[in-house]
């Protein structure tokens, strides 16, 4: 069967893109719940999570998105990777679980219980981060295959490499929590918000490098792509503009602006995820199944295609269109009423 | 006991899947039901409406969460417990699966923030597009993953090169021969038992005389729509349980515990279908019943479970009785809609009190039956994942060990036996509340629900009417 059309990079796209709209929307509001319980008294506390509570299963969304989308486009990838990471999954999807009923469920306990809801939406944001930075961690080592399966161990995802990928996620989705609340909130909780995003940023900056300088003594490829000339010199921007940002992001908070750091996050995690996707290219399973070899029949990438080159568009547009419906800071009191 | 990573994915996929389909069971005709009543409140502007309303929006807000939450765990089992199924059927199921959460689940996610906290912040007509928009989305992703469903258990459309399929045809594959009365029995069946619960609320507060006017609008419109359901899911089950006979003959031969082909078959009432020895014991008959009902002749043929090896051959004894527990349930819910108008035509609907009794006793009738009817359809496939294809026990993931699944089981178990009872409980106190008095809808129907002091709520009014 020879395809007219070679459906693989586009997907590659489209899958791209909506894992990292899920990183960056579910980002913040696993980060507005890791910094939850440091918050200063209750009346932050409602405020912060009134502040996601209309959008964020719009977020989780495009997690489901993502998964499904792996499995229809590059469905050997999916075959692959979720059984290598059967545990850090089944955590994550079990504390996404408490952490989604703690939005339903918090405002309408008895103030007695309401400390519980704080606890399962706290610690459900925080584990299901870290088990994400652990995938992520055990994604960027790559996999054990034989065939078209898995051969390694259940535990092979546990590593010291990616606890440090764990850790660094819990920092980058606090610094997303941290900006988004700058942006949407003001008084004294705009101003613990900044405080928590700078030393969060400082941690990311931290992990940042950690990462970049470790990746590539996990793969010789890896070390190869970023070290070899001329490589060295045409990715050289990758690094400079990552800390030219970190710089504009810690001014864009010293300077108390509104929104500029919230974006600067964002770009930031734009450069990680180039990095990562420089890293790894052309694999969908590190270090061994290419995107072409991973790739699900020509005929259902492109019945899939048709679909989604249409309603994406529209997903975008409403989505943007309920972000406009709840735009503005978030008050004590009332919620958005 | 050497530990079985089919059987206990098996158990996992049964568990996480029982549980989640009992939200949709319950949002999918809940809102519909919120569209209806948003849409008689913009054109009618009678209150009523809108207090009923806003009573099950802060319900419907609570089990749509946890459907968020327990449908997210869904898809991430194919490929955790069952990655040589994704591998194998994925260029089917992939894109299946994809236009579920493309065409459904955003669109539900993101007009429901508008739906509970939006009332203030968009016109009225805004407000009904996003509950009509929620409605839609729950049908949309019933549509989809029905027809997945569907080709599972009657393939069509396929090819399969080097042991992988590949599809041919994309209308063959999603208007499968199951997948047209499957999605009219299901979406039907989720009507029916919102209409159930919705009739159970109603008849609570009423027998304790208690917002009457909403309880008697709620009860008086569900029953009326449920004398249309309820028959038509009766005639639509028989359909569906004919085109099972001519695709899944095996399936039928174990749900009604036939083991020898006959012509003329009777109807097994009740009994014990004993699968090792190929009997079904203490068999209660009525003669030719059973070839009248999938024949629809007296002397029909029906085929009985020896015509397959004994390995190709589902679990008799589970199904049987569940199908009994679906069908009973049914018949139960017709005697009850044949009541209720028997009792409106004497002018005693509202009250009645032993009726009213049997209505809150129904309530939770409709989601025993879709229960028992899925456990019905998905174990009546066995052995297979892809009926007469793919066996469920090749579909397992190979890294897994008996050790692995047995651990997730058991956290799966945990989590849901906390979670499920918690939400459960805050639904019920929701429920005996009953719908609020007017002055207190204008509290958010999320959010912070403490009563506000009026100085605070009258500022955070000046604030919302000072917007542009």
């Amino acid at each position: 069967m020879t395809a007219p059309l070679d459906f693989v990079p586009l997907w590659t796209l489209i899958l791209g893109f909506g894992v990292f709209m899920y990183v960056l929307m579910d980002g913040f509001d696993l980060g507005v719940g890791i910094l939850f319980r440091r918050a200063p008294g209750d009346a932050a506390r409602d405020i912060m999570m009134n502040s996601v509570a209309p959008i964020w299963d719009g977020n989780e969304t495009w997690l489901v998105l993502g998964g499904v989308a792996l499995l229809a486009a590059f469905p050997l990838a999916f075959a692959i990777i979720l059984p290598a990471v059967y545990f850090p999954i089944l955590v994550m999807l079990m504390s996404l679980i408490f952490r989604g009923i703690a939005f339903e469920l918090r405002f309408k306990a008895a103030p007695s219980a309401r400390h519980r809801w704080d606890a399962a939406f706290h610690y459900g944001s925080l584990v299901a981060t870290l088990a994400q930075g652990f995938v992520l961690g055990a994604f960027v080592q790559g996999f054990r295959v034989e065939g078209r399966f898995f051969a390694g161990g259940s535990f092979d995802w546990l590593t010291p490499f990616s606890a440090l990928t764990a850790v660094s996620l819990v920092f980058g989705y606090g610094l997303l929590g941290a900006t988004w609340l700058i942006m949407k909130t003001e008084g004294t909780l705009q101003d613990w918000a900044r405080r928590q995003a700078r030393w969060l940023l400082v941690g990311v900056l931290l992990a940042m490098a950690a990462v970049s300088l470790w990746t590539p003594f996990l793969q010789p490829k890896i070390m190869a792509r970023w070290f070899s000339w001329p490589n060295i010199a045409l990715l050289s921007p990758v690094p400079i503009v990552t800390v030219w940002l970190a710089l504009w992001l810690w001014r864009a908070i010293d300077r108390r602006a509104e929104f500029l750091p919230f974006l600067g996050t964002i770009a930031l995690f734009t450069m990680g995820y180039v990095g990562l996707a420089i890293s790894l290219w052309p694999n969908i399973v590190p270090h061994s199944i290419s995107l072409w070899d991973a790739a699900a029949s020509p005929r259902s990438q492109a019945f899939l295609l048709v679909g989604t080159l249409f309603l994406l568009p529209v997903i975008v547009g409403y989505t943007a269109w309920s972000y406009w419906v709840f735009r503005g800071k978030v008050r004590a009191g009332g919620g958005y009423h | 006991m050497t530990l079985d990573p089919v059987i206990l994915s098996r158990l996992q996929f049964f568990w996480v899947i029982s549980f989640h389909i009992l939200l949709p069971a319950f949002t999918v005709g809940l809102a519909c039901y919120i569209a209806v009543l948003e849409g008689l409140y913009l054109k009618t502007k009678d209150h009523t409406y809108f207090r009923i309303s806003v009573f099950w929006t802060r319900i419907f807000a609570i089990s749509f969460g946890l459907g968020v939450v327990s449908g997210i765990v869904m898809p991430f089992q194919f490929g955790t417990n069952w990655s040589r199924f994704s591998d194998t059927a994925a260029n089917v199921v992939g894109p299946l699966m994809a236009y579920e959460g493309l065409t459904a689940f955003f669109l539900e996610a993101s007009f429901l923030g508008v739906l509970l906290f939006g009332r203030k912040l968009v016109p009225p007509w805004a407000h009904f597009f996003a509950a009509a928009m929620v409605a839609v989305g729950t049908l949309f992703s019933s549509f989809w993953i029905l027809a997945l469903n569907s080709w599972m258990q009657t393939p069509a459309g396929y090819e399969i090169i080097d042991g992988r399929f590949h599809t041919l045809d994309w209308v063959a594959v999603i208007f499968n021969p199951s997948f047209p009365y499957r999605l009219a029995h299901t979406v039907t069946a989720f009507l029916v038992t919102t209409g159930f619960v919705v009739v159970g609320v109603a008849a609570y507060h009423l027998r304790r005389d208690r917002a009457v006017a909403e309880s008697r609008n709620m009860l008086s419109m569900t029953l009326w729509l449920l004398t249309a359901l309820v028959p038509l899911q009766v005639a639509i089950g028989d359909l569906h349980g004919l085109n099972t006979f001519h695709h899944q003959p095996a399936k039928i031969a174990g749900m009604e515990g036939h083991w020898e082909t006959q012509a003329g078959a009777p109807l097994i009432l009740v009994g014990w279908p004993d699968q090792k020895a190929e009997v079904t014991r203490w068999a209660v008959e009525v003669p030719y019943l059973g070839s009248l009902i999938l024949t629809h002749q007296l002397k029909g043929v029906v085929r009985g479970l020896k015509e397959w090896p004994r390995q190709d051959r589902p679990p008799a004894a589970i199904i049987f009785w569940s199908f009994r527990v679906m069908v009973g349930i049914g018949l139960l819910m017709l005697l009850v809609v044949a009541l209720a108008n028997w009792l409106r035509w004497k002018g005693r609907l509202y009250d009645s009190a032993w009726f009213l009794r049997v209505c809150e006793a129904c309530l939770p009738l409709g989601f025993v039956a879709v229960i028992a009817g899925w456990i019905t359809t998905e174990v009546g496939r066995q052995p297979w994942v892809i009926y007469g294809l793919m066996r469920t026990a090749d579909a397992v993931t190979p890294s897994l060990t008996g050790a692995d699944v047995l651990v997730s089981l058991i956290v799966t178990v945990a989590v849901y036996l906390v979670v499920y009872p918690v939400t459960l409980y805050t639904m019920i106190a929701l429920v005996r509340a009953g719908p609020a008095v007017e002055e207190e809808i204008d509290r958010p129907i999320e959010g912070l629900q403490r009563p506000l002091p009026a100085r605070a709520a009258a500022g955070v009014q000046a604030v919302v009417e000072s917007r542009p």
